[in-house]
């Protein structure tokens, strides 16, 4: 099976005359890497699903014994926060793949690579994505064994799914932003450890906005977590509860992403020198 | 027409001009050598090549295509193993080659069939499903070669890539891109600081020092041009290099990475 010197027509592949659909293709090619390396040791996700279950079994039970919080069912409540708690502890740190690619020089080989690097990115969110998936039946699971009132109509499902899947993109390409700027595992961890708690508290996740004070009030409503779980509580549990409304919801989460990726497709070479 | 040509390539990081003022040109089909101390600039010279380094002035032309302007071409045409161990050590050689097979958009039917005769080609059939965790810093070494291969590159870029080998391990390394060139036609640009590797391996070098090149030729010529019938490629270093192969570090930075290198290479 000797092959010809260089027998393949090098610019004729990947059909040009579909750079979107190549645009596409290439960051599932990002996502499947993260998703194969995920399958050969799936370890991860199960410790994944300990912080969420401490949150609904523990706090959960305690806190929906108080009264006056204007919630009518406090663990309905919770559950939609949780999942998107969960979201985002699984893309905040996701970033740090990049810097290791960088310390081993695969991300450099990428770089080199016909890829573009918004689709870098959109490939590093999507995998995100595919972790906060395995949370979601973790967390309905969870949810279901204590009594959370859920939602199981077919379409209010989807809805969650594609939530879900904004929310990371959003929170991993935000991670992976930071990752390009600071370029270290201290400094990123460092960081993420700052953002990780101030993004849940400034947000609708654990309490809602009615009760908090004018001033978080204002970086609650500029929070795109707090799209996220104001897009979950209306979807996710019946009845339904909304701040907002679905469609604001998803195009804030959508909007804000798009924006980030666009930004992180001009940093990426930075992790190359 | 040579199928790579810099012309007065020029790198600065800060006071520091690491590339200076560059102008070489290499003929399709060789096997050629940048050597030069730690420092001396190689490795900014192919960041600079692979697209990955915008230079701060000068440009560069690859089969054709300038390295600003048309990135995208150059890419396709080239291929690039870099100076650290880049192979993913979680996944299988396999898997390794088949992300890269993609994102070179090679053809579906003809990925696999592909994939086995590169690792065939490198030697590597029997570890093929095997997670690369488990490989020798050789085998890791010829994994990555084929992978930056899979797309058959006119020109292949290897920076430093016996780094950290045992002696058996290099040689198999060496044996296997002098293999590359004449099945593919490849032309290969190397960097190295191992004068024994250029010497057996390149048909021509340059020698790099203070980001300028102070003598190019075959290695043949270099020797010659001392006037000591005994010269050896060492001895056209230091004339050249001055006598810095110990001395001049690289700073801590490099020194660590490279000894990370070596270690994973174990």
């Amino acid at each position: 099976m000797r092959l010809v010197v260089n027998d393949a027509p090098r610019a004729g592949w990947g059909n040009p005359a579909w750079p979107l659909i190549n645009f596409f293709r290439k960051a599932l090619v990002i996502a499947e890497f993260e998703i194969r390396k995920l399958r050969h040791d799936p370890t991860e996700l199960v410790f994944r699903a300990v912080q969420p279950a401490l949150w609904l079994l523990v706090f959960g039970q305690v806190f929906s014994r108080i009264r006056g919080t204007g919630v009518a069912n406090y663990q309905d409540f919770l559950a939609a926060g949780i999942l998107a708690q969960s979201v985002l502890f699984i893309a905040i740190f996701s970033g740090i793949s990049v810097i290791w690619e960088r310390d081993l020089g695969i991300v450099h080989k990428f770089l080199v690579s016909p890829t573009s690097r918004v689709a870098l990115v959109l490939g590093k969110a999507a995998s995100a994505g595919a972790r906060a998936l395995s949370q979601v039946i973790i967390i309905y699971l969870l949810s279901w064994l204590i009594g959370v009132h859920l939602n199981w109509n077919p379409p209010a499902l989807l809805v969650v799914l594609v939530t879900v899947l904004l929310g990371a993109a959003f929170f991993a390409t935000f991670s992976l932003v930071i990752a390009f700027l600071v370029k270290t595992r201290e400094r990123f961890m460092g960081i993420g450890q700052v953002m990780t708690m101030p993004l849940f508290f400034a947000s609708n996740a654990i309490y809602p906005i009615a009760m908090m004070p004018a001033w978080l009030r204002v970086i609650a409503h500029g929070n795109p977590l707090t799209y996220e779980v104001d897009a979950l509580r209306g979807m996710m549990i019946v009845p339904g509860i909304h701040t907002y409304n679905i469609g604001l919801d998803m195009a804030v989460l959508f909007c804000a992403t798009a924006v980030l990726m666009l930004i992180g497709g001009r940093l990426y070479a930075r992790v190359a020198t | 027409m040579p199928i790579l040509e810099t012309r007065e390539l020029t790198r600065i990081f800060g006071d520091l001009k690491a590339v200076d003022r560059l102008s070489i040109s290499v003929e399709a089909g060789g096997i050629f050598g940048l050597l030069g101390p730690n420092g001396a600039g190689k490795s900014t010279v192919i960041k600079m090549l692979t697209t990955l380094l915008p230079p701060t002035s000068g440009t560069a032309r690859i089969d054709g295509y300038d390295i600003i302007r048309q990135s995208g071409q150059v890419r396709r045409a080239i291929g690039y193993v870099p100076q650290l161990l880049s192979a993913d050590s979680s996944l299988t050689g396999y898997e390794n080659l088949l992300i890269f097979a993609k994102l070179y958009d090679l053809p579906r039917k003809e990925r696999e069939g592909r994939i086995r005769y590169s690792l065939e080609f490198m030697g590597l059939s029997e570890a093929t499903d095997q997670l690369v965790r488990t490989y020798s810093g050789g085998m890791i070494r010829r994994l990555e070669i084929a992978q930056s291969m899979l797309h058959r590159p006119r020109v292949l870029f290897l920076d430093e890539p016996t780094i950290g080998l045992d002696p058996v391990a290099r040689k198999m390394v060496w044996e296997h891109i002098g293999q590359l060139r004449e099945e593919f036609g490849t032309t290969i640009f190397l960097t190295t600081h191992f004068m024994e590797e250029a010497d057996s391996l390149c048909h021509r070098v340059a020698i790099m020092h203070h980001g300028t090149v102070r003598a190019i030729g075959a290695p043949e010529e270099l020797k010659t041009s001392l006037g000591d019938p005994d010269a050896t490629l060492d001895d056209v270093f230091l004339h050249y290099a001055g006598d810095t192969l110990e001395s001049s570090g690289g700073g801590f930075r490099e020194v660590s990475r490279q000894r990370r290198t070596a270690r994973r290479l174990g």
